[in-house]
């Protein structure tokens, strides 16, 4: 995500951090197009430049190398820059998405201005994808150290793991601090202002921050990103004391380790936290609303995910029951979780823990940003745009100049989907339309061994298919058949390529192995660009490699040219009944 | 994992014949009706008449493959069984693949467990159409199993005896935990348990009604089922044989630790249910049949170590700790017989002698133990003794004092009892039965008669790992330190 400036020839330098950090999303023209204006500049060319959102023109650029670092600082008023707007860009909120889009916005020649009323990183790196990425890695390492019999096939030999709970935390910790520290410097090594306050619409582009209660300060933009991101949602009934019942925010502080936690909630959140507390030794019960466990997993996956990550770990599970009052520890008496039936509502059960982690999932944190001044109304929250996120009116309409990326607008939650709607939205700003394919973007969910998915899953292609005519086929193959995977002893595991047999266009993938969310990029890439399986499985891998699981997935695949009957799994039901 | 194939049913063919079908998966998974009566099948005659009940054969995931190896059972014995729904995981040499059934009914029997190969075609398990059904599929089951080609599983022992009872005891129950949360046992209605505890009580089929929590608020966790299931340690103090002996008889020397009861009280009447302590040590006597033993015995002359006591019994030392001393340092002369065997491939070699010693309680038995027997005096031995045997009384004693032991010792001579057999508890090398020291008439070395007091000891040992040789020069070093106590002091 960061970008290190130590160029020492300043005229590649913006260009390369570009590169650097957006290297695989940009095609080779774009940066042509765009990086020339520091070339020039360097170059002491005049270039008139027309980035067709009006009159944005050559804006003074001052750089300078100290110390190997460049510091590009944007200076308003310069030339023909026009008076009325003090940014061109000015995003609200300081993640993984506001970040990603000011970095590209200061690429665009845009000068961009980032609001931020907490920590740069937003969730992601304070108190989601990082410090838990932290934990997990302590977690995978006690799971092997435990795994005796695993070591043992290996021939390894090791006396009995362990671990020490607040440098655990204190890793965590860690890591968010630099991750935070690498994300601020970038912005500001690039010349992002980054302002601290809340921000809130006053206007159309018009921005207020400062305070709370006290945005005293007020700048113009061009355009307006709304980035604010969201929150652990807590449903009501639910009391959390930051103790003994929790959200996620408290457990990657990892405050104690509980003999026994409830997680509700089994979607990717609660299922990492469950790795984790497991691999440190508490035994974990999910509460689960939905009929079975891990929704909105590919099915299949989520049956061999339940095999893997559930069953043979000290877990036991209550689905399709709701926690409707959950009362923290209190005077020697445990964690009171009433669990009821969601239709009836008749009390099911009582259960008694240590802890609850409340993972239900997020809520957006849009409150008070002023939508309401300019006739933006909120659904349950999220803020509704349209497929080039641009804000949409009460009724229905686009707001011109603004836009909401990333868990505030609810399309797609996840850190790298915020970054590449915030992407998306500058290179619309920039004159390119631009509309991101969400079903290009990747999903990981980092449990031991990890699952990852792009796509659609397998009911949902099917769906497809029913209703626009086309047959949906499915491959498969085993992490089992992996040369890499048995050296590992990690032969657990399973890829599924979910596919177009006429057109050889891929739908989905989904991993659940060895480093899935490291082999899903081979196909999410794909995705993006559009290559059908014709292409990609011609593409060589190293062997021996788990990225040869692709390769045999793909080479798996049966097109209608080459075959006229294609197996499906129900086809081999239907056979076999 | 590649496929998920449904189990079909061949309603009125031989399942030999299915087997050679070939197309897809060739006969893939086959439930056979019982009521098919093949003359050349390995099924029983008689059973024909069940027509309720199914075979789940091991499914042809390939047209190569030979036999299957059971990855898991996604269902429990018992449980309800929907059409479609996956209930055992088959790995091929490639994949592991979902046999799904297309038969309501009841998983009324696993025959391969987890872990197990069987060839294609083998009987894996049965399907009981009625809950009636599953003791009855259950009781045929074991018929199967022989032809089965299969070794038997742990979970097969575990089906083919009584699970734990599950009426409320109208007995005290001792508590085997350390905590004396008693009163919380039998909660009503609502029971607490760690989806560990919920595990293990599902592995070990026992009635989670019938365990003792000792976790936060009585909570039944691991180790409750474990102890009651007689796989920790604690229980398998349980298991020593002389539980079956009444608490009731007086003590006689200070080597008898329990206090004496009083008058018997009358027998109950009718059947009167097992108390969770009770049931773990049935559970703990039948596994432990599971292990070869033989036993060896040898007649020791003690008028030394009489005569030895005499002086020292009173600066506080017990009988039970000079055993306990004459174990142990034989013992660090012969460690394999304090090794034991757990996987039924390796030797376990303990490296302390820690010398578990067997009290009856009211209803029970406790194996306090005595670590480091072979390097503590026996001064500070008898001490430690003095105060395990309080704590047993007081049912305070934590696993660690009666679970560490690495050998056990039970001293039934304080009853006048000449010479007995011990049961070898689940987990440990071997066990000494320690008779009574009478007066005997002897040939002595001389050619003359004269009296002398003896006692017979008798070791039940783990043949896997300590043969008659490994006893005999053990118990030779035994007697050598008995007949000449001074060791004992030093």
């Amino acid at each position: 995500m960061e970008a290190t400036l130590s160029c020492e020839n300043l005229t590649h330098t913006v260009g390369c951090v570009g590169k650097a950090r957006l290297g695989s999303v940009r095609g080779g023209c774009k940066k042509a197009a765009f990086g020339a204006y520091n070339v020039s500049w360097k170059a002491r060319i005049s270039v008139t430049r027309d980035l067709g959102v009006g009159s944005v023109s050559s804006r003074g650029v001052v750089g300078k190398v100290a110390n190997g670092e460049l510091r590009v600082r944007a200076a308003s008023g310069n030339g023909v820059a026009p008076k009325e707007f003090d940014y061109d860009v000015v995003i609200i909120g300081a993640g993984v998405g506001g970040h990603g889009a000011a970095l590209h916005a200061v690429e665009k020649g845009l000068k961009t201005a980032i609001i931020e009323g907490d920590v740069v990183g937003g969730t992601c790196v304070n108190r989601g994808c990082v410090p838990s990425k932290a934990l997990l890695a302590v977690s995978g390492r006690m799971r092997e150290l435990q795994d005796e019999h695993h070591l043992k096939a290996l021939g390894i030999q090791v006396g009995a793991a362990n671990y020490d709970r607040q440098s655990v935390a204190d890793h965590a910790n860690n890591l968010a601090t630099k991750i935070r520290g690498n994300l601020t410097n970038s912005m500001k090594a690039l010349g992002v202002d980054i302002l601290t306050g809340f921000g809130s619409v006053a206007a159309p582009q018009i921005v207020k921050y400062g305070r709370i209660g006290f945005s005293d300060k007020t700048i113009t933009a061009r355009n307006i990103i709304i980035a604010t991101g969201s929150v652990p949602f807590v449903p009501p009934g639910i009391e959390v004391d930051g103790k003994t019942v929790f959200t996620s925010d408290h457990a990657l502080k990892l405050e104690w380790i509980p003999d026994w936690i409830a997680i509700v909630g089994s979607g990717y959140i609660g299922l990492e936290f469950s790795d984790v507390y497991t691999a440190l030794g508490s035994e974990v019960t999910f509460v689960e609303a939905l009929d079975g466990l891990m929704p909105g997993f590919d099915p299949e996956i989520g049956k061999l995910a339940q095999r893997i990550l559930i069953n043979p770990r000290k877990i036991d599970y209550h689905v399709g029951v709701l926690a409707k009052k959950i009362t923290p520890a209190k005077d020697g008496k445990p964690v009171q979780i009433e669990l009821v039936d969601p239709k009836t509502k008749e009390t099911k059960d009582i259960l008694e823990v240590d802890a609850a982690l409340i993972a239900t999932g997020r809520s957006p944190f849009t409150k008070g940003l002023g939508l309401e001044k300019i006739n933006v109304i909120t659904q349950r929250g999220f803020v509704p745009v349209d497929e080039r996120m641009q804000v949409l009116d009460s009724e229905g309409k686009p707001v011109p100049h603004l836009y909401c990326i990333g868990d505030a607008n609810g399309k797609m939650m996840l850190a790298h989907a915020a970054s590449a709607q915030g992407i998306s939205v500058i290179e619309q700003i920039a004159g390119r339309d631009n509309i991101l394919n969400h079903n290009s973007v990747p999903a990981a969910c980092f449990t031991h061994p990890e699952i990852s998915m792009v796509g659609l899953t397998e009911p949902q292609a099917r769906a497809l298919g029913e209703k626009e005519g086309f047959k949906v086929s499915v491959a498969k193959t085993s992490f089992k058949a992996n040369t890499k995977a048995l050296a590992e002893n990690e032969g657990d595991g399973l890829a599924k390529l979910i596919y177009r047999p006429d057109s050889g266009e891929i739908l989905g993938v989904h991993i659940l192995g060895l480093h899935a969310a490291d082999l899903i990029h081979e196909a999410s890439n794909a995705i993006a660009m559009g290559n059908t399986i014709k292409d990609i499985k011609f593409a060589v891998h190293a062997h021996p490699t788990l990225s040869e699981v692709l390769d045999e997935l793909f080479k798996s695949a049966k097109l209608d040219e080459h075959h006229a009957a294609v197996e499906t799994p129900n086809q081999v039901k239907s056979v076999a009944a | 994992m590649a496929t998920s194939l449904h189990l079909s049913l061949a309603a009125s063919a031989p399942a030999s014949s299915l087997r050679s079908s070939s197309t897809f998966f060739g006969s893939s998974g086959v439930l056979a009706r019982r009521s098919v009566l093949v003359g050349t099948s390995r099924r029983n005659v008689n059973l024909v008449v069940e027509a309720k009940i199914r075979e789940i054969f091991m499914p042809a995931l390939s047209s190569t493959m030979t036999e299957g190896k059971i990855v898991a059972w996604n269902k429990t014995e018992g449980e309800k069984l929907t059409k479609g729904e996956s209930v055992v995981v088959v790995e091929s040499d490639k994949a592991d693949m979902d046999v799904e059934t297309f038969y309501d009914g009841f998983l009324a029997k696993i025959v391969i467990g987890e872990g197990e190969t069987a060839p294609v075609g083998a009987a894996i398990g049965l399907l009981a159409e009625t809950e009636e059904e599953i003791a009855e599929a259950k009781s045929k089951g074991s018929e199967q199993k022989a032809p089965a080609a299969a070794k038997p599983s742990p979970v097969e022992e575990k089906v083919l005896h009584p699970p734990a009872p599950v009426a409320t005891p109208p007995v005290a129950a001792v508590q085997v935990a350390p905590e004396p949360a008693a009163p919380e046992v039998y909660r009503s209605g609502r029971i607490v348990a760690t989806p560990y505890a919920k595990k293990l009580a599902k592995q070990y089929n026992i009635d989670l009604a019938t365990v003792a929590g000792s976790g936060p608020s009585g909570r039944i966790v691991a180790e409750d089922v474990e102890a009651s299931a007689g796989k920790a340690p604690a229980p398998v103090a349980a298991s020593v044989p002389s539980v079956a002996q009444p608490a009731a008889a007086a003590a006689p020397t200070p080597a008898a630790p329990v206090a004496p009861a009083a008058a018997p009280a009358p027998a109950p009447a009718g059947s009167v249910a097992f108390t969770s302590m009770q049931a773990g040590v049935a559970r703990n006597m039948v596994d432990s049949m599971s292990v070869p033993v033989f036993r060896v015995g040898y007649t020791v002359t003690t008028d030394a170590l009489d005569a030895l006591y005499k002086k020292i019994k009173s600066k506080g030392v017990t009988m039970t700790a000079l055993l306990a001393k004459a174990c142990a340092l034989a013992l660090a002369k012969h460690p394999v017989v304090n090794a034991c065997c757990k996987d039924g491939k390796s030797f376990i070699y303990n490296e302390d002698i820690n010398i578990a010693v067997a009290v009856a309680m009211d209803g029970g038995l406790l194996t306090p133990v005595l670590k480091n027997a072979d390097k503590v005096d026996i001064y500070s031995l008898s001490r430690s003794w003095k105060e395990l045997v309080d704590k047993a009384r007081a049912k305070q004693l934590s696993p660690a004092e009666y679970n560490s032991g690495t050998f056990v010792l039970s001293n039934l001579g304080m009853f006048g009892v000449d010479r007995f057999d011990a049961i070898l508890p689940p987990g440990m090398g071997a066990i000494m039965a320690v008779g009574a020291s009478v007066p005997t008439v002897v040939a002595t070395g001389n050619g003359l008669f004269g009296a002398k007091n003896r006692m017979t000891v008798n070791v039940t040992a783990d043949h896997r790992i300590i043969y008659g040789g490994d006893l005999a020069v053990f118990l030779q070093t035994f007697a050598a330190i008995i007949e000449n106590p001074t060791e004992l002091t030093m």
